[in-house]
């Protein structure tokens, strides 16, 4: 390891060594209750009961525990289905995803047509447009699409098909193929193999940790979606599990909203449990060095 | 950005011309072929809907029929009474959001590269609450953290402290730091992240020679790390601008769209709300147009600043 702001022998030696512990217990016990801690009041707070949530001072635990709120939540938000929805958006932007944008940065970084770099930066623009700037013309598209005249609203392609011009994705798809060695490619391309071919046994088999990335922004980024959902998929059936929470957060007891968001983020932070190391490491090494 | 002007080894250079331009031909074919898939998708979901955009903001559409009202939009919505608010309100974020929300996560990663232990346990905790569905997160601050009783988690802490509560949400002055608190809790584990990758990007030898010169820890601070990050840190300022002038769910969530005396207003929310509810796409339209163009403004100034710096 390299050195960093403070040297290594400074943190071993006498005093040094006291204020670096004092500093590591202090981040430990207050990184841990700014991030968890509300976590853990969400938790528990949904199952308090109407009163005992609104008791001063609040009590740390719950005296009188009601995972019936829970329960409730479940079935009155309707959260099976409202679930079932946003995973099934999520896994099909995902697989759009993968396929399409994978297929653009092949073309784009080993079969190079002409102006293909004329159309990635077409493709990179975009990332300067704000979403909020486009997202009346989009919808606007979507409701009628232009030359057939068909509406998406309702439909899961209006979620998967804006999915797939991600830029960014494409972008380290690319970056990642562009390290792929050219005699690699060659040498299949001398065997006789299709640039099809080449694709599936060459390029993607080494790409694993990238599409790993790609993967995880993939599923996170439909998950996390607001706007955009609440606008295209407007009935109670097709709603995401966060619209649908929204939806019912006027008329519901607070305790039951807040279970119901409870479970909307339990995939997600267990997706991050297991995806963590990949997480971490993929935004810290391909995010943004150079 | 290297990669994508590197320049392309010409593999085909030694081959003979007029096969070279067949298997040419036969090359872009295929690679058209890749990329249709992806480029429909850009066409139709980006490139189209921005110059759609641009024409609808000059357009009304009543019972079906579309007409040219030239600037008609843009009096329409800048004479509504919440334009200047919506302005005003979006930019005391932006600026909340910068002075918080950028300072924080810079020293937060400069305090986690120090440290010797728990390295992955730490990273992991600051990205956490990136994973939750923002609409979940605001929930739980809408309901238990800014409650504006005693019983509300904030006010508790406060109040443990010997600290004055505040009503939050429903006190026009604590609306917007409540937002900022909420949105920089919910966003900072990205840019901790990024900053953490560009701290170790540093050489040691230069922290080393500072050391030798006399110079403390702030000193060095100073002198070796902000100097040595500079770029991702003009980046990062950039794309938070970006992405804190499309302040819009925080008000939807937190305070019911615009707020105690309209002070949660925000330009995105204004968008939405002639959109959806006064019927009223075109004007919407007109907004964003002027959204894009204070953004390009803001863009404009961050090339300018960061070419002199060069």
């Amino acid at each position: 390891m390299t050195r960093t702001l403070i040297a290594e022998s400074q943190l071993r030696r006498g005093r040094g060594r006291l204020v670096y512990g004092l500093l590591l217990a202090g981040v430990l016990v207050g990184f841990t209750l700014i991030f968890i801690g509300p976590l853990y009041w969400m938790v528990t707070g949904a199952l308090k009961s109407g009163t005992e949530i609104a008791q001063t001072p609040p009590t740390l635990f719950p005296t009188d525990p009601q995972p019936q709120n829970y329960a409730d939540a479940w079935s009155r938000l309707n959260l099976a289905k409202l679930l079932f929805n946003t995973f099934y958006y999520a896994l099909g932007a995902l697989l759009f995803q993968l396929v399409l944008d994978t297929a653009a940065a092949y073309a784009l970084s080993k079969l190079r047509p002409r102006f293909g770099n004329a159309i990635l930066g077409l493709m990179l623009a975009t990332l300067m447009i704000p979403a909020m700037v486009l997202i009346i013309p989009q919808y606007v598209t979507v409701i009628d699409l232009p030359l057939v005249h068909l509406s998406l609203l309702d439909s899961p392609f209006a979620i998967w098909l804006p999915a797939v011009a991600n830029a960014f994705n494409i972008f380290l798809l690319k970056r990642f193929f562009d390290s792929i060695p050219e005699d690699l490619m060659s040498a299949a391309v001398m065997d006789g193999a299709t640039p099809l071919r080449t694709l599936w046994s060459i390029v993607l088999p080494i790409s694993r940790p990238i599409l790993g990335v790609v993967s995880i922004f993939a599923v996170t980024a439909v998950w996390k979606d607001f706007l955009w959902p609440k606008l295209v998929m407007p009935s109670p059936e097709t709603r995401t599990v966060s619209v649908g929470i929204y939806a019912f957060s006027g008329g519901t007891p607070m305790n039951i909203v807040v279970a119901a968001a409870v479970i909307a983020a339990v995939p997600t932070v267990v997706f991050f449990l297991i995806f963590q190391k990949s997480i971490v490491s993929g935004l810290t090494a391909g995010g943004l060095k150079e | 950005m290297a990669t994508i002007t590197a320049p392309r080894p010409d593999v085909q250079s030694a081959r003979p011309p007029i096969s070279a331009r067949r298997r040419r031909g036969r090359n872009d074919l295929t690679g058209y072929a890749f990329l249709a898939g992806a480029v429909f998708c850009f066409a139709l979901f980006s490139w189209y809907p921005m110059v759609r955009g641009v024409v609808m903001s000059f357009q009304r559409t009543r019972r079906g029929v579309t007409t040219w009202v030239g600037w008609d939009n843009y009096s329409r919505i800048v004479h509504d009474p919440s334009f200047w608010t919506a302005w005003k309100n979006t930019l005391h974020f932006t600026v909340l959001a910068l002075i918080l929300g950028y300072a924080v996560p810079f020293f937060v990663a400069i305090l986690l590269n120090e440290l010797r232990h728990a390295k992955g346990y730490l990273r992991a905790l600051v990205y956490l609450p990136v994973m939750l569905p923002p609409a979940s997160a605001l929930f739980l601050f809408k309901y238990y953290a800014y409650d504006p009783s005693d019983a509300g988690l904030f006010n508790a802490v406060l109040k443990l402290l010997h600290l004055p509560t505040s009503q939050w949400m429903q006190s026009s002055t604590a609306t917007m730091p409540a937002m900022v608190i909420a949105s920089t809790w919910m966003n900072m584990g990205g840019a901790v992240l990024i900053y953490l990758a560009a701290l170790q990007n540093i050489p040691g030898e230069l922290y080393e020679a500072a050391e030798l010169d006399g110079a403390g820890i702030w000193r060095r601070i100073v002198t070796v790390t902000i100097p040595q990050t500079r770029l991702i840190l003009s980046l990062m300022a950039m794309l938070q601008i970006v992405a804190t002038m499309q302040l819009f769910i925080e008000p939807l969530i937190l305070a019911n769209g615009a707020g105690t005396q309209d002070s949660a207003t925000s330009v995105a929310y204004l968008i939405y709300q002639h959109g959806f509810f006064q019927n009223d796409l075109n004007g919407a339209a007109a907004l964003g147009v002027i959204m894009l163009i204070v953004l390009a403004g803001f863009s404009a100034v961050y090339v300018r600043l960061s070419a002199r710096q060069d």
